[in-house]
């Protein structure tokens, strides 16, 4: 694992406009991650989770800084650009699995790969791969409405890894989940990151996930702080 | 699995909501085959025309004799070419309801003035020397089973022979066909001599004139020399292009066009809206779905595409079908229908029209729920969500 910094913030701002008010998320925010970190942010509702999680992913830009991956300006990509950008290096695991109601466990876990070159066989390959990684080889041809909420959250797993990303997005993973399940999943990304070496932002409300990552950051109000500063 | 996959599994994911847009598109282009067939059937004859010949009749009305002195007069004018002439006779064969066209000709003039007409050489010499000799069209020849040299009695329900009755007996000398498939064949005709001597109501009078002009540009100029010829005579004329006269004459039924623009309109504004509206709720339904592929990193161009080739897509499947659908019911009517309608077709032309129907169906239902997923936003997608 390298130490060097996979995604650097660099006074980032991101403003929205609500009728005639503009709010402010953030102001002037730095960060970075490196290489092989798994990351937990946790915070109110409201901190700014969400956004800093959407702006790493290059689903929203800021509205001023930079943002740069593996030492490349993000922030200033076009659309098309940044949706290139996600597909070759971004996983992305939702709270909600997200799946496609209507395609298989398989089928859904093929979709990141309809944007390669990969032929029909190798995509199958990766596919199965995919599966196996998260222990769901005999549920491929399952249909999400027939299966439990864990198991389509390994699909939504399988999904975020099957082009080999180098970076893997949770937000709230384990929220729609029971304690165990949860557990379950937490491990599978543990196991993503020390033995896949994928670098892991996850962000949760739950201190018993936080727990899983190699270290944790605490947003309120836009700003970084010290846990302790959100007990008060 | 491709786009394609995804555009048929999205099509597919809700059976009711696909079987009853289907429905509607099977139904407006069902509607749209089965009365362009029609349309195109009673407009045959107008198509078929051909572009420099001239119809002559009688002003007061086409049912109105002319006197048989006008065709060498009318021969005798500029710009004429070829004339001909024919005596409407009313026939049908051996019972009122067996209908069939039958004209009185010159034979020696007619196929000059029609050369889609296509006879047999050696028939043709043995018609124009028997005067009691028929030429068949091949349809109502098939459909009798009429052979050259049967004997065949055909009765008028409007003249009468002078030695009473009025059943004539003829021989099938000649059949001819069309050089196009559109060329009606489903008439009989005899010669004018013979019918004239033998009809009790008085002789020497024609039906209506024919003629080819010299250069269709002439067309005009010929029609109003040839009326102004016969101005103020006691059979003044009436000269239109061929045309003109076949489509005044279906115009006679009533404005074909306007019904049939009436009815297909009626039925493609509804199956607009139904499948409009589906489409918009198929997609809007969708939202959260079209973000997560964003997400994974479909461009927006890309899934702008998708849904247009779905509800294109969904316009063929039903269009084709209803197409099918009109081609089954126009061959079972076409043979019911065949004395009145010959030309009974669903041709490749409104097979094309019906394909590019579908496809502006198709652009026109899916452009605007194409639009908002090209312009979806990830980020309020799923907040919305």
């Amino acid at each position: 694992m390298t130490t060097e910094n996979l995604f650097e913030l660099k006074n980032v701002a991101k403003l929205f406009t609500k009728g005639k008010e503009t709010i402010s998320i953030f102001e002037g925010l730095n960060m970075h991650i490196k290489n092989g970190d798994f990351m937990a942010i946790m915070g109110p509702s409201g901190s700014g989770k969400t956004t800093l999680l959407n702006l790493l992913g290059g689903v929203d830009q800021p509205s001023s800084g930079e943002i740069s991956f593996a030492g490349q300006r993000i922030d200033n990509l076009s659309e098309s650009q940044l949706a290139k950008w996600r597909a070759n290096n971004i996983g992305f695991i939702f709270q909600f699995y997200n799946l496609m109601p209507m395609l298989n466990a398989a089928k859904n876990v093929e979709l990141p790969l309809l944007l390669t070159n990969l032929s029909s066989s190798e995509r199958k390959k990766q596919v199965a791969t995919a599966l196996e990684l998260v222990g769901l080889s005999d549920r491929a041809k399952h249909m999400p409405s027939e299966m439990s909420g864990g198991q389509q959250q390994r699909v939504a797993i399988a999904r975020a890894v099957v082009s080999d990303p180098k970076f893997l997005l949770c937000d709230e993973p384990t929220g729609d989940l029971d304690r165990q399940t949860a557990d379950e999943i937490l491990e599978m990304l543990q196991l993503l990151n020390s033995k896949f070496g994928k670098t892991i932002v996850m962000v949760t409300h739950d201190p018993s996930a936080a727990k899983y990552a190699t270290h944790t950051v605490h947003l309120n109000k836009g700003k970084f702080v010290k846990a302790e500063e959100l007990l008060v | 699995m491709k786009d394609f996959y995804l555009i048929y599994k999205n099509l597919t994911r809700k059976k009711m909501r696909l079987f009853l847009t289907t429905f509607a598109i099977f139904i407006a282009f069902l509607i749209f085959g089965a009365i362009m067939t029609l349309r195109s059937a009673l407009n045959s004859g107008v198509e078929m025309s051909a572009d420099n010949r001239l119809v002559v009749v009688h002003k007061t009305s086409f049912t109105n004799p002319l006197p048989y002195a006008y065709v060498n007069k009318v021969k005798a004018m500029e710009g004429v070419k070829d004339v001909t002439h024919a005596n409407w006779f009313g026939g049908y064969y051996q019972e009122p309801a067996n209908q069939v066209v039958t004209m009185a000709v010159d034979p020696d003039t007619y196929l000059t003035v029609y050369p889609e007409l296509v006879v047999d050489e050696e028939q043709l010499e043995n018609w124009k020397k028997n005067q009691s000799g028929i030429l068949v069209g091949e349809r109502i020849a098939k459909a009798n089973n009429w052979q050259i040299g049967d004997r065949i009695p055909l009765s008028s329900n409007i003249f009468s022979q002078k030695t009473g009755g009025q059943t004539w007996d003829f021989t099938v000398d000649a059949i001819f066909t069309g050089n196009d498939a559109k060329v009606d064949t489903g008439y009989v005709l005899i010669h004018y001599k013979y019918f004239n001597e033998t009809q009790s109501w008085g002789g020497d009078n024609i039906g209506w004139l024919i003629l080819t002009t010299t250069d269709p540009a002439l067309n005009e100029q010929v029609a109003k020399a040839i009326d102004e010829n016969f101005a103020n005579s006691n059979n003044e004329t009436d000269t239109s292009t061929e045309q003109a006269f076949n489509k005044a004459f279906i115009d006679q039924i009533g404005n074909i066009g306007l019904i049939i623009f009436g009815v297909v309109f009626m039925a493609f504004f509804t199956i607009l809206i139904v499948v409009g509206n589906t489409m918009v709720l198929a997609i809007r339904e969708r939202t959260n779905e079209i973000a997560v592929l964003k997400t994974l990193g479909f461009e927006s161009s890309r899934i702008f595409k998708m849904v247009l080739a779905e509800s294109c897509l969904l316009a063929f499947f039903g269009g084709l079908l209803g197409i099918g659908g009109a081609y089954l019911i126009v061959q079972g009517a076409a043979e019911q229908m065949a004395r009145f309608l010959p030309n009974l077709i669903l041709d490749g032309a409104i097979l094309g029209q019906a394909l590019i129907y579908m496809l502006l169906l198709g652009l026109v239902t899916g452009i605007a729920p194409a639009i908002s997923a090209l312009r979806l936003n990830i980020v309020t997608a799923f907040s919305r969500g």
